[in-house]
């Protein structure tokens, strides 16, 4: 499942959800993205996304998942516009039968959906709205697994 | 008549978001909306600028005529 979301949404409720009825899998792993306040200097965040090419992109990011951990399934659920700081911005789970393809999953979809996922940010803050891009460690993030796939 | 989409800081700058352009080729449609806006032409040749054609990524020119939507888009900051 890849969903983008003008609303705010239960994260929790999302996990039982996607844990619901699976006998087989053994393992859930997730990630709940929170937006951060930072200390003031951010009012809201504003994320923009290309419907359909988002999703069609994140599918491209699942699609590698899947072909390199023994993935089951996953869910991923993001926000667009207005998002208030301590609200989920992202939720990502994966199922797989044992615990490390579950949590490596998770890792590798946050990496990719923090760097290559086609959104633009923007955030709000007192001073006015500045446009966001990835952070050098967003980048560091990522190359983890590209010296995995070398190795 | 190509649905035009402007994304991030690309839409601030132009004060708009999509319109409609009639235009035979990508290169004549930049050329276009450079000559309205020189700010925007600017922009849109700048570094990290990509363009997708009904939600293609191209790169280059390529013609229009069988396009309904051309999407500039900025350097994403990811999610």
């Amino acid at each position: 499942m890849i969903r983008l979301t003008f609303d705010p949404f239960d994260p929790g409720a999302l996990l039982t959800e996607f844990c619901r009825g699976r006998s087989e899998v053994g393992a859930v792993a997730s990630f709940t993205g929170i937006a951060r306040a930072e200390a003031g200097a951010t009012v809201a965040l504003e994320l923009e996304a290309y419907p359909g090419f988002t999703e069609a992109e994140i599918g491209k990011i699942a699609d590698g998942a899947k072909a390199r951990f023994a993935l089951d399934d996953f869910a991923i659920l993001h926000r667009v516009g207005k998002i208030a700081p301590g609200e989920p911005v992202v939720f990502v789970a994966t199922a797989a039968r044992h615990r490390r393809a579950a949590f490596e999953a998770c890792d590798f979809l946050m990496d990719y959906l923090k760097s290559k996922a086609p959104f633009w940010k923007k955030e709000h803050g007192p001073d006015g709205a500045r446009w966001v891009e990835p952070r050098a460690q967003d980048h560091a993030d990522l190359k983890r697994w590209e010296k995995e796939t070398s190795r | 008549m190509a649905r035009v989409l402007l994304f991030g800081r690309l839409s601030d700058l132009a004060g708009w978001r999509e319109r409609e352009v009639e235009s035979p080729f990508l290169s004549a449609l930049k050329a276009r909306l450079a000559d309205e806006d020189a700010g925007l032409g600017e922009a849109l040749a700048g570094p990290g600028v990509q363009v997708a054609l009904d939600q293609v990524i191209v790169r280059g020119d390529a013609p229009l005529n069988a396009v309904t939507e051309v999407a500039f888009l900025p350097p994403m900051s990811g999610g």
